[in-house]
């Protein structure tokens, strides 16, 4: 089981690093590398990307990806095939034994890198390999008890060193969330909000103080569901604008173009995780993987293969 | 307000929300409607009425004279809560939370449950209310346990095996909130135990409190004074929490949980949360939890279903923390015997939750004199535990 995480930690990544960083020079919609020499140290690299999303008037892509699932190896591999691909920031998902939040999909990914022995420690430092080669913001999507357990304050040192810059955690609601958000934000990761259809009388309390983004659930349910959008979705992401100028990301049950499309207008971003964790089990132990993949994030996207 | 609202949902530092903001309305209007409805005479009287006329109400405190002559210690009293309607403790808590579903007027209800005594109970009360039902189980559970999914499918509930994780209670336990998250709106979510997100433990201890409530009444009646040892197992702790409250001011009143040591806590086969689990948060409470170093949470084991929880309800986490409680552990080996002993000695069967509590009841007897008053809670009955038993001691019976 270490012997995967071995492999991460040495050639193989930086190998794969080097690959990547080649085709990024050719790629023409990549990070502006001017613009980020000017920033200070401070600036989130999340509110960095949606400033430039912004000027150039597009709508994030946020895809997730379990960390472990297939190896840390392959981790660390579909972070940067995702940038490729065209991600605009990235949710990587520590796995737990007991996802609450998370439909079969993600349970499966988590089960299976779980399986292989995934460990904290071991995801930060694949986290660390990756953010040699990119400067796209990652967010770790996790539960609260990997955090408490984990050591709060050594968890936090640990992802601003290793360049996390945002925690999606769904089992902390507003009223318990405080604490984290004040010690993350010390150290500039922001710790993002949720709002759900259900949160009528709670949206202007719950992103009064909102950071990054916010995390528009798109209906009542867990990932993955196939559901179609709450009939409160629109009207709640409009409410959410009159209090709050952070961006919307939507996510749950977004598996297709056809969503993007949908939500053109209404939100800032578009979060998709278990459409592509389908894929990932599909091929997870195929050469093809990759490349099916961004083929994926391409279509989702609306670009042409 | 907010805060006061908090600081209620928390025992020390233990208990909590940790849910998705999907269930935070629900939550309040839980709540709100709970501390409501509970003053109401009307649901009083109803309640009231139920735990006579249907569960049976009020259980015998039963002197167990020939277990406590054989152990030569002090005397044993049996509180027989193995005689609710479906033969255990499960029913007071149910219905208490189904006449509050009702006014709610809520019409689809969920539950979890591990050794089937609490979906049993479930499935009871929605067929009797004509209520929708489905019961999440673990797959595994629901293998050990066929009687249990038979009843409850007779009684007309859906059960539902759950097959992530290690497909018991804690799994059937994460299912349920998934399916309650999934249709807030119309479904109301029955917690078995006193876990899970306030207001939850709170309500449920309130529910089973009558335990103890009847408990000092009787032994008063009978003794003239109040016991010095109340014994009940600890799975989340529903029957414990519920014995135990009425008595927490009481301090000459020494309250023991105990939880199901499975192959021994030296091993990795067990269910003891308090001896050797860690401050966590899972299915939305912060209490002690088995889990490794990343918070991953390790799959219990014991013999007997009902205990095969890796976490405990946080009132008892703040029990046994501030001292007010202690917690000890028995395996599966000792609760076996405990089961026979208590079979043979009073012709009571208890369920192998129960004999948990026996089984430290009767270490405990041997180091007391015959002054002092032990009283166990037998919080249900052991015929589901029949085959099991004989399973264990290697004796075939034919099905």
């Amino acid at each position: 089981m270490s012997d995967s995480m071995n492999m991460c930690n040495s050639k193989e990544n930086s190998t794969c690093c080097k690959i990547n960083l080649t085709e990024k020079a050719n790629l023409t919609e990549k990070t502006n590398f001017t613009e980020k020499a000017n920033l200070t140290e401070k600036t989130n690299r999340i509110d960095l990307r949606f400033m430039q999303l912004k000027k150039k008037n597009k709508m994030a892509f946020i895809p997730y990806v379990t960390a472990g699932d297939f190896g840390l190896d392959t981790t660390g591999k579909l972070i940067l095939a995702l940038e490729e691909a065209g991600a605009d920031l990235i949710e990587v998902g520590i796995p737990y034994s007991d996802p609450v939040a998370d439909g079969p999909v993600i349970q499966r990914a988590s089960e299976r890198a779980l399986k292989r022995g995934t460990k904290i420690k071991d995801i930060m430092q694949m986290v660390r390999n990756v953010r040699k080669c990119t400067e796209i913001p990652l967010l770790y999507m996790l539960y609260y008890n990997c955090i408490l357990r984990y050591g709060t304050e050594r968890f936090l040192n640990e992802c601003i060193e290793v360049g996390i810059d945002g925690l999606i955690v769904p089992d902390l609601p507003f009223e318990e969330s405080a604490e984290l958000k004040r010690l993350a934000e010390q150290k500039g990761i922001y710790l993002i909000s949720f709002i759900a259809p259900t949160s009528s009388g709670r949206i202007k309390m719950v992103i009064e103080e909102a950071k990054g983004f916010i995390y528009c659930v798109s209906t009542t349910g867990v990932t993955g569901g196939h559901n179609k959008f709450s009939d409160k979705l629109f009207g709640l992401l409009d409410e959410i604008k009159k209090h709050s100028g952070v961006p919307r990301a939507v996510g749950f049950g977004i598996s297709s173009n056809k969503h993007i499309q949908l939500l053109q207008g209404h939100c800032e971003a578009g979060i998709v995780g278990s459409a592509i964790i389908e894929t990932i089990e599909k091929y997870g132990e195929t050469e093809q993987l990759l490349e099916k993949v961004k083929e994926l994030v391409k279509s989702i996207k609306g670009v042409e293969i | 307000m907010k805060m006061s609202e908090q600081k209620k949902g928390h025992f020390g530092e233990f208990g909590g929300q940790y849910v998705p903001e999907t269930l935070m309305n629900a939550l309040i209007e839980l709540e709100e409607a709970y501390d409501s409805i509970k003053e109401e005479e009307e649901f009083k009287e109803e309640l009231s009425y139920y735990l006579k006329e249907y569960l049976g109400r009020e259980t015998p405190l039963y002197e167990a004279k020939h277990l406590s002559n054989m152990l030569g210690g002090a005397k044993i009293y049996l509180k027989r809560e193995d005689l609710n309607h479906t033969g255990s403790h499960k029913l007071n808590n149910v219905m208490g939370q189904m006449l509050l579903a009702r006014r709610m007027g809520k019409k689809r209800i969920i539950a979890e449950t591990g050794a089937g005594q609490h979906g049993v109970a479930t499935a009871t009360v929605a067929a009797m209310f004509d209520m929708e039902c489905e019961v999440f189980m673990g797959a595994e559970d629901v293998e050990r346990q066929k009687l249990n999914v038979f009843r409850m499918r007779m009684l007309g509930a859906k059960v539902t095996p759950v097959y992530s994780g290690t497909q018991t209670l804690k799994d059937a336990t994460s299912e349920a909130i998934r399916n309650w998250v999934s249709n807030v709106e119309n479904t109301y979510y029955v917690i078995g135990s006193v876990v899970g997100p306030n207001p939850y433990p709170r309500m449920v201890r309130n529910f089973q409190r009558i335990i103890g409530d009847e408990v000092k009444k009787q032994i008063f009646k009978k003794e003239n004074r109040l016991p010095d040892y109340i014994v009940a197992c600890v799975g989340g702790g529903s029957n414990a929490m519920g014995i135990f409250y009425p008595f927490i001011e009481d301090k000459q009143v020494k309250l023991i949980g105990v939880e199901a040591a499975g192959e021994g806590i030296d091993t990795d086969k067990h269910a003891a949360t308090l001896a050797k689990g860690s401050i966590g948060v899972l299915h939305g409470m912060k209490s002690y939890f088995i889990q490794d170093e990343d918070g991953q949470i390790f799959p219990p084991y014991s013999i007997s279903a009902g205990l095969d929880y890796p976490g405990i309800g946080p009132e008892h986490a703040f029990l046994r923390d501030s001292k007010r409680a202690e917690y000890q552990d028995i395996t599966d080996k000792e609760a076996v015997e405990a089961f026979l002993m208590l079979s043979k000695a009073e012709g009571i069967i208890p369920a192998i939750e129960s004999a948990h509590a026996v089984a430290y009841a009767v270490k405990l007897a041997k180091n007391t004199s015959k002054e002092d008053i032990i009283v166990v809670n037998i919080s249900g009955r052991g015929d589901k535990d029949v085959q099991s038993i004989a399973k264990y001691l290697g004796v075939e019976i034919d099905e």
